[in-house]
């Protein structure tokens, strides 16, 4: 049913996004684009030696895509880089994986229904990647703050 | 009410589509991405199945039975395409992969031969990404810049003016996006002499095409979208100018003698067309231009202007869409926005009601960042659409918004 890709908190989190706007200060940023749907997106994150201490985000596309990147953010904040990259991977696994379980995703739970849209799941994953991307480019950026 | 909307019956129409009779979701399947593709009459698909089941051989070269027919069924397609475009002769007609393939060929033959440093190609801010990426990389090789002509608020091409060095004027005959119609005739007599290639992608299937009258110097178009086979697209060009291009590709069938000294090419069309080309496919765009015909082309024009009317009256009292594509004259194409809902969220929704539409930048992201939308939904209809067709997507619309409410 359409009603499980479009949760109530995903309708939540689309029109009313968490986290949306840019930082004062952040230590690495990068941008997500998905050239299929011209969804945009830009990630900026504060890290405090390997946490993520906070994160925000710009941009526009489908309420999937919004409402993935302010889930993220929400859930991020806290996280270790090695805890963020595990999360991504087991939110990747519930996006495209049936036998994939939802214990200890959290809010992020509500995205399985995404796996019955397979040309949706780009759109869930767009802020991972580029939360990937942004965690990949700190490193170089440490030196520069 | 003319004649032609008389004879026109849809339901009998829609017997011929055997893909149309189906359940998506659990709805009957309302098709309206027609300019992405098109779907085959069952005529089409017959006359593929026959020829590979009866006459199917190689062409051009074998002495025996099969070949000569499958000869004569490739170049009587070839003669139905001339008829069907109007073209003077039939050598004027080459068969290449699609749009993409004949656009690529004249910019990597007649382009690279005739286009260098200094020179301009003038395209408009409507053009589908195939006929601006071969362009470009013209461009790159040769130095050459690329100008593009605006496209106002409603969707029509602004006016221009050739210059000394504008070498090739490079446009659509429909936009894929807007439905404009571009005044081809017009745009042809203010290049004053300056060659003109016409990407009819979205035309020839919609619209009576008549190439002489045109007097464009190139006209390209793609069999899927005229309810023929994948794969498979058409180039014609003026004689004289074909005459002048070196070859797209060197191999068989488009040599008249080779030695390891010297390879003369053979003559038109066949100098373009190397290798074992598409034979059954070519057959399959045969079949259906001839099912075209025997509807009318008249008379689709005539049916499809009435269901755009209707679709854009019954559309723009959704509230909160907005049409984005309003020009004077105009094809089945309806690109909207809804109001705080994205694109890829409307399709996924319609989808989920057996609705088939296209959502994205439709391969023209510059012309998207002109109307400064990231993407659109988009219907397009073929004659095979209905009225109630158009009536479910706006019920399917009020499901959208009744979920993002
Ligand atoms: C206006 C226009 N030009 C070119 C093309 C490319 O056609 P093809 O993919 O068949 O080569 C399309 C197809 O979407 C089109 O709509």
């Amino acid at each position: 049913m359409i009603d499980d890709l479009y949760q109530e908190i995903i309708l939540d989190h689309s029109k009313k996004p968490r986290n949306f706007g840019h930082l004062d200060a952040s230590s690495a940023h990068a941008e997500g684009f998905n050239p299929l749907c011209g969804d945009r997106l830009t990630l900026e994150i504060l890290l405090e030696g390997d946490v993520v201490k906070d994160a925000r985000f710009v941009g526009a596309g489908c309420a999937i895509s919004v409402a993935s990147a302010s889930l993220m953010t929400e859930t991020l904040k806290g996280k270790t880089r090695a805890e963020a990259e595990k999360l991504f991977e087991r939110f990747h696994q519930l996006l495209t994986n049936d036998a994939a379980n939802a214990d200890d995703l959290g809010k992020l739970a509500v995205f399985s229904g995404v796996r019955e849209y397979p040309a949706r799941v780009k759109c869930a994953t767009l802020a991972w990647h580029t939360l990937k991307a942004a965690l990949e480019n700190s490193d170089e950026e440490v030196s520069t703050e | 009410m003319t004649t032609a909307t008389k004879v026109f019956d849809v339901a009998a129409i829609r017997q011929d589509f055997p893909i149309l009779h189906q359940e998506i979701h659990g709805h009957p399947l309302v098709y309206l991405d027609n300019a992405a593709s098109a779907q085959k009459p069952r005529q089409v698909i017959d006359a593929i199945s026959r020829f590979y089941q009866t006459d199917y051989s190689n062409i051009h070269r074998g002495v025996h039975a099969l070949s000569e027919r499958s000869t004569k069924r490739y170049e009587e397609a070839r003669i139905k395409v001339q008829k069907f475009i109007n073209a003077p002769s039939a050598r004027e007609i080459i068969f290449v992969r699609g749009t993409t393939e004949a656009i690529n060929m004249v910019a990597q033959t007649y382009g690279r031969k005739n286009i260098g440093r200094g020179d301009e190609i003038l395209i408009t801010a409507l053009e589908h990404h195939s006929n601006i990426v071969p362009w470009q990389m013209l461009c790159e090789e040769t130095g050459a810049k690329l100008r593009v002509i605006p496209v106002d608020d409603r969707g029509d091409v602004s006016n221009f003016d050739v210059h000394a060095n504008t070498k090739l004027i490079a446009v659509a005959h429909i936009s894929n996006v807007l439905g404009t119609v571009l005044p081809i005739r017009e745009i042809v007599r203010r290049a004053n002499g300056v060659p003109v290639l016409v990407d009819g992608a979205q035309a020839v299937p919609h619209m009576k095409v008549d190439v002489e009258a045109l007097g464009c110097d190139f006209y390209c178009f793609s069999s899927h979208k005229l309810f023929g086979p994948t794969g498979l697209g058409v180039l014609y060009g003026k004689t004289a100018l074909l005459e002048k291009m070196p070859p797209y590709q060197g191999g068989g069938d488009m040599i008249a003698s080779v030695t390891f000294e010297k390879t003369t090419y053979n003559t038109l069309p066949f100098k373009f067309e190397a290798g074992t080309p598409d034979i059954a496919g070519v057959v399959g765009l045969g079949a259906a231009i001839d099912y075209v015909e025997q509807i009318g082309i008249e008379n689709i024009e005539v049916y499809e202007a009435e269901l755009l009317e209707y679709a854009t009256r019954e559309l723009s009292q959704v509230k909160g869409l907005r049409i984005v594509g309003t020009a004077n004259h105009k094809a089945g194409v309806i690109s909207f926005v809804l109001e705080g809902i994205h694109p890829h969220d409307v399709g996924t929704i319609l989808d989920r009601q057996g609705i088939a539409v296209r959502t994205g930048h439709h391969c023209a992201q510059p012309l998207m960042d002109r109307f400064g939308v990231p993407a659109t939904t988009r219907a397009s209809l073929a004659f095979y659409n209905t009225k109630e067709e158009i009536d479910a997507l706006v019920r399917g619309l009020a499901k959208v918004k009744e979920i993002f409410d």
